[in-house]
C-alpha cells in the first residue's frame, strides 16, 4: 500500500483513460466533451507531479524507479502536450477528424512514455516503449481517407517496428552476458567489457537513436512529418522527442556507465552527422513541415552532443537544451496553425510571402521563435546551445564544439530565408482570421519565455540541479 | 555426435534475425512480407532469450519473452490495420509503389 504512493500519476493516468473510453462509447458525438476533459486531465497530472516529492524510491523488485529525473522528465512530457492539445484542438475540427479516440490515443502514448522514463529494467523499458510506439502508430495514420497519411502510418510502422526489433535484440544479448534484467545490476556487471556487451550496446544504440530520428537513422523523420496531420505532427516533434532523449540517458549513463569510452566515439558520429544533415538537407525545403523536421533532427544532434562528455553537466546541458527544444517547436507550431485560407491549411513557405504586412504580430512571434531556433543570442535557443557546448569544451571535444557552432552558422541560413520572404517579399492574400485564444496563448507564452529566458538564465539550471541518476 | 550448446541457439537465432532483417531490406515486393519478417525478427530474439534463461537458471528471461509475444501480437494487428487503411486509399500494398512523398 505505501507502494502505490509512487505510482498515482501512472494508475491515475490509466483509470481516466478507462473512464474516458466508456464516456466515449455511451455519450454521442463526445469528442469536444473528451478533447476538453483530457486537456484537464493533464492539468490534474501537472498538479499531482508538481505535489510529489523527489525523493529516490524505487519499488517492484527495482523495476520503478521514481526520483528526479523521472519527475522532471513527466513534468516536461505533460507541459507539452497540454499546450500541444491546445494548439491543435481547431485544426482536428477542420480536417474532420474530430474522433473521440484521438485525445485518449495520445493519452495512452503518454501512459506509455511515463513508464519508459521511469524504467529501471528491460522489461519495463520495452513495454514503455512498445504502448508508446503502437500509439504512435495510430496516430500517424489518424487521417484514414488521406493517402498521406496512411503512408506515413506506413513509413513508421515498419521503420519503428524494426528499430524495436533491433533493440530488443541488444536487451536479449544485454541480458545474456550479464545476467539480470535490472539497470544497476547490469552496470556493475559490465566492468569487464566483453565483446557481447559491446555488440548489445550498439544494438541497443541503434534503436534509440531511430527513436529519437538522429542520422543516420532519421529517414524516417521528414516522410512521417509531412504526412501526418500536422496536430499529430506537432506532437511527434516535441513529446517522443523528450522521453527518448530522457530515456537515453538513463542508459547510456546507468547501464553502460562503465562503457563510456566504447559509445562515446558512437555518439559523437551521431551528433555531427545529425548536426550536418540538419544543416545541409533543410536548404532546399519549401514545405514547412518537412523543413521542421530536418530542423529536428539538427536539434537532437545538438542534444546528444550534450551527452558525449559524460558527465554530470553534460546529461544536465542536454535537458535544458530539450525543454528549451520543446517551448520553441510549440511556438513553431501555434504559428503553423494559424496558416489558414479559404478553409484550407498551408505548407507551402512561399505562401508566407509579405505576412508581416498583413499579420505583424504571427510574423513577430515567428521572427521571435526561428532566431531562437538558428540559437542568435538574447533568445533562448542561444542559452542551450551554450550550456550544451560548455559541457563539451569542458571535458576538451574541441572538434565537436567547432563543428557544432559551423553548423549552427549554416543552419540559419534556412531560418533566416524564412524571416526574409515574411518580411521583404511582395504580399499575397491575407490568412483568415482564426479566433482561436488557445493559440494566441500558447504563442504569447512560447515567446515571452523565450526572449525573457535571457533575464534569469539559471532558473532552468535550478529545476535541474536535484537531478542525478548515478 | 556433437553436443548442443548456447553457442548454437545464439547462431540459430542470430541466423533468423538476420534474415528478418534482410527481409525488410531487400523485399520490393508486398508489404505483407516486411510484416512477417518483423515477426522473424521478434521471434529470433524469443529464442535468445529462451536460451539465454535455461542456461543461466534465471526465470526472468522466459518471463520477457511472453510479453514479448504479446507486444507482437498487438503489433501484428496495429500493422495490418494501417496496411488496410493504406490499400483502401491507394489500391495496392506494392512496396516501390508507396513513394508519395519523397526528396
Amino acid at each position: 500500500m505505501i507502494l502505490i504512493k509512487y505510482l498515482v500519476p501512472e494508475v491515475f493516468l490509466s483509470l481516466s483513460i478507462f473512464s474516458l473510453l466508456m464516456i466515449g462509447v455511451f455519450v454521442k458525438n463526445s469528442f469536444n466533451l473528451i478533447y476538453k476533459l483530457s486537456i484537464f486531465l493533464i492539468f490534474l497530472l501537472i498538479l499531482i507531479i508538481l505535489n510529489t516529492d523527489g525523493e529516490t524510491i524505487k519499488i517492484f523488485e527495482e523495476s520503478f524507479v521514481s526520483d528526479h529525473f523521472s519527475l522532471f522528465a513527466k513534468l516536461l512530457i505533460l507541459i507539452s502536450s497540454f499546450f500541444i492539445l491546445i494548439i491543435s484542438k481547431q485544426y482536428i475540427v477542420d480536417i474532420k477528424n474530430n474522433k473521440f479516440e484521438y485525445p485518449i490515443i495520445v493519452l495512452l502514448s503518454i501512459l506509455g512514455m511515463f513508464f519508459m522514463v521511469s524504467s529501471n529494467d528491460l522489461i519495463l523499458f520495452y513495454l514503455g516503449l512498445e504502448l508508446q510506439s503502437l500509439s504512435l502508430y495510430i496516430l500517424a495514420s489518424m487521417d484514414r481517407d488521406n493517402l498521406k497519411s496512411s503512408e506515413a502510418g506506413i513509413k513508421y510502422f515498419v521503420l519503428s517496428a524494426l528499430s524495436s526489433g533491433l533493440l530488443l535484440y541488444g536487451c536479449s544479448l544485454l541480458y545474456g552476458f550479464t545476467g539480470s534484467t535490472n539497470f544497476e545490476v547490469i552496470a556493475s556487471n559490465t566492468a569487464d567489457s566483453t565483446i557481447g556487451i559491446i555488440f548489445a550496446m550498439v544494438f541497443i544504440l541503434v534503436g534509440l537513436a531511430f527513436k529519437v530520428s538522429a542520422v543516420p537513422f532519421h529517414m524516417w523523420t521528414p516522410d512521417v512529418y509531412e504526412g501526418s496531420p500536422t496536430s499529430v505532427t506537432s506532437f511527434f516533434s516535441v513529446v517522443p522527442k523528450i522521453a527518448g532523449i530522457v530515456i537515453f540517458i538513463r542508459f547510456m549513463y546507468l547501464p553502460f556507465q562503465e562503457i563510456l569510452d566504447q559509445w562515446r566515439y558512437i555518439l559523437v558520429f551521431i551528433s555531427i552527422a545529425s548536426m550536418i544533415l540538419g544543416a545541409v538537407a533543410a536548404i532546399g525545403q519549401n514545405n514547412i513541415k518537412r523543413l521542421i523536421a530536418y530542423s529536428s533532427i539538427g536539434h537532437i544532434g545538438y542534444a546528444i552532443a550534450g551527452m558525449t562528455p559524460g558527465t554530470e553537466n553534460g546529461f544536465k546541458s542536454t535537458l535544458i537544451y530539450i525543454s528549451i527544444y520543446a517551448v520553441m517547436n510549440i511556438g513553431a507550431f501555434a504559428c503553423i496553425f494559424l496558416m489558414k485560407r479559404n478553409g484550407k491549411y498551408i505548407e507551402d513557405i512561399q505562401e508566407l510571402s509579405g505576412a508581416s504586412r498583413n499579420h505583424p504580430l504571427m510574423s513577430l512571434s515567428l521572427l521571435i521563435i526561428l532566431f531562437s531556433l538558428a540559437g542568435i543570442p538574447p533568445m533562448a535557443g542561444f542559452f542551450a546551445k551554450f550550456y550544451v557546448f560548455m559541457a563539451v569544451v569542458e571535458s576538451g571535444m574541441f572538434t565537436l564544439a567547432a563543428i557544432g557552432l559551423v553548423t549552427t552558422v549554416v543552419s540559419a541560413f534556412y531560418y533566416i530565408r524564412i524571416i526574409k520572404i515574411m518580411y521583404f517579399d511582395d504580399p499575397k492574400k491575407p490568412f483568415e482570421q482564426l479566433k482561436d485564444f488557445g493559440i494566441y496563448g500558447s504563442l504569447i507564452v512560447s515567446c515571452i519565455f523565450l526572449i525573457s529566458f535571457f533575464l534569469y538564465p539559471s532558473i532552468l539550471n535550478e529545476i535541474i540541479s536535484n537531478i542525478s541518476i548515478f | 555426435m556433437i553436443e548442443i550448446g548456447l553457442g548454437h541457439y545464439l547462431t540459430l537465432g542470430a541466423i533468423i534475425f538476420s534474415l528478418g532483417t534482410i527481409g525488410i531490406f531487400l523485399n520490393r515486393k508486398n508489404i505483407i512480407v516486411i510484416l512477417m519478417s518483423i515477426e522473424l525478427m521478434l521471434l529470433a530474439v524469443n529464442i535468445n532469450l529462451v536460451s539465454f534463461s535455461i542456461y543461466l537458471e534465471d526465470i526472468v528471461g522466459q518471463i520477457f519473452t511472453m510479453l514479448i509475444l504479446t507486444v507482437a501480437a498487438a503489433e501484428a494487428a496495429i500493422g495490418l490495420a494501417i496496411i488496410v487503411s493504406y490499400y483502401r486509399n491507394k489500391g495496392s500494398v506494392r512496396v516501390e509503389e508507396i513513394n508519395e512523398m519523397k526528396g
